[in-house]
């Protein structure tokens, strides 16, 4: 069981078809699970009120967000270095979902931040370094649409991801620099005590969960319709030469 | 090296107006900044450092398609990839001569236009020195979004979308630098910032460029 193994386009398909269905269905039961016991049995918080919800859907797409970029950064230095098929086209199947999660962060953190700070939008450095990371996404897809070889394409997105990562961070650090925020720290963290109740915690983590699952199903179903659109491409091109 | 260097100069003065264009629309979007914020001298004394580094972000921006374009159009680039110098010399120099016909004049010219925007007068000084250390990571960076897009048909557009994210640090730190120059506070860590992340950008950047010249270049 290794990665290179997964290299054959045959051996990703089928293995990838028996993950599949296991993985949405796994997605979707964690993520109803997740959703309706946070927005329905669990009580308000003493000074948000019901907005506390929103963290339900917030927390888990904003991890994506940053997350799906460490796994673009992770495939395309694959891809560079050994050649693997199956990984550059996993990156470019990834980055349309992470751009969405961003903007999900976004969005959610601007309903939030309507009634609880006044405001729909402040220029604050969490909020700042994610509009940037939006902007990071979009030119990584545009370069992916405008190139048409293939692995032209793979190569340069490749590059520029690795470039964008340093300087994604770079921004994120400048950022903090530069203004100081209204975004309260990390709700969840590894090394420090939680800042948030088991009542909320466990929905929490359910959502997560499901935010990850839907996002390993989403990947598999957009690198397979990729994979079947290069044997497309590939069987006209045949067609066009006989 | 220093013929590839003296040769891309002399291109840009013979080709029309190298170090002109630049200029003159920084120039045009200083004038037309008072018609969109209005004229009282305390509003454009606030802005003045920000709109010159945000002038200065686009009117770099403006010639970065022409430094490969024209080379790889007539076979020059293939000619710089198969030279014994190594190709990553070559992008240096190319970002070289674009940061001279560019960034100096900009540079240099950037406190008469200050004056123009009411700029306080202890930012001068920091406004050149931000402008100084900044403009090369502007070019250096370019020349990358350059050699990504060369191969592309209409690169315009997307070249500023690939290349303005990554020009973030560079215009906090230089913007920032101005602001705290000019109100007297602790300038050493944006300073030291701006100088280090031009510095690295310059040493590390055009190794990303050779390599995506290369990937261009073979499927041709």
């Amino acid at each position: 069981m290794s990665i290179w193994e997964y290299a054959n386009p045959v051996k990703f398909m089928k293995t990838s078809s028996l993950v599949l269905p296991w993985a949405t269905g796994l997605a979707a039961a964690c993520l109803l699970g997740g959703l309706i016991w946070g927005f329905f049995l669990t009580p308000d918080a003493d000074n948000f009120g019901s907005t506390v919800k929103v963290i339900y859907v917030h927390v888990p797409a904003a991890m994506m967000a940053i997350n799906i970029w460490g796994m673009m950064l992770v495939t395309s230095l694959i891809w560079l270095i050994r050649r693997h098929h199956v990984s550059a086209l996993a990156a470019k199947a990834a980055a349309p979902i992470g751009m969405v999660m961003t903007l999900i962060a976004l969005i959610t953190g601007a309903i939030w931040g309507q009634p609880m700070w006044g405001t729909w939008w402040e220029w604050d450095p969490r909020l700042t370094s994610f509009l940037i990371l939006f902007l990071f996404y979009l030119g990584y897809m545009a370069l992916w649409e405008a190139i048409d070889n293939p692995d032209t394409a793979a190569d340069l997105t490749g590059v520029l991801c690795l470039v964008g990562s340093v300087f994604a961070l770079l921004s994120r650090y400048a950022v903090l620099f530069w203004n100081q925020g209204l975004h309260q720290g990390a709700t969840l963290s590894m090394d420090s005590a939680q800042h948030i109740s088991d009542v909320y915690w466990f929905p929490l983590l359910l959502c997560i969960a499901g935010f990850i699952l839907f996002f390993v199903a989403l990947v598999l179903l957009r690198t397979r319709t990729e994979i079947r659109l290069r044997r497309l491409k590939a069987l006209e091109q045949r067609e066009r030469m006989a | 090296m220093i013929a590839l260097l003296l040769r891309d100069l002399r291109l840009a003065v013979r080709a029309g107006g190298g170090f002109g264009l630049g200029l003159a629309f920084f120039l045009i979007v200083v004038t037309l900044v008072p018609f969109g914020v209005g004229p009282e001298g305390g509003v454009l004394a606030r802005i003045a450092s920000g709109v010159l580094w945000l002038g200065a972000l686009l009117a770099c921006l403006l010639s970065l398609d022409r430094i490969f374009a024209l080379d790889y159009e007539d076979g020059t680039l293939d000619l710089l990839v198969t030279a014994p110098i190594p190709l990553e010399g070559a992008v240096s120099m190319k970002a070289a001569a674009h940061w001279i016909t560019t960034g100096l004049p900009l540079v240099l010219a950037a406190p008469v236009f200050g004056v123009l925007l009411h700029l306080p007068a202890p930012a001068y000084l920091w406004l050149v020195l931000s402008l100084l250390l900044g403009t090369p990571a502007l070019s250096v960076l370019g020349t990358f979004g350059a050699a990504l897009t060369v191969g592309l048909k209409r690169g315009g557009l997307l070249l500023s979308l690939l290349v303005l994210p990554l020009y973030v640090p560079t215009l906090i730190f230089g913007a920032e630098l101005v602001r705290r120059g000019a109100a007297g506070m602790e300038v050493r860590v944006p300073l030291l910032m701006l100088a280090g992340i031009t510095a690295a950008t310059i040493a590390l950047v055009p190794f990303a460029s050779a390599a995506a010249i290369r990937v261009n270049l073979r499927q041709a």
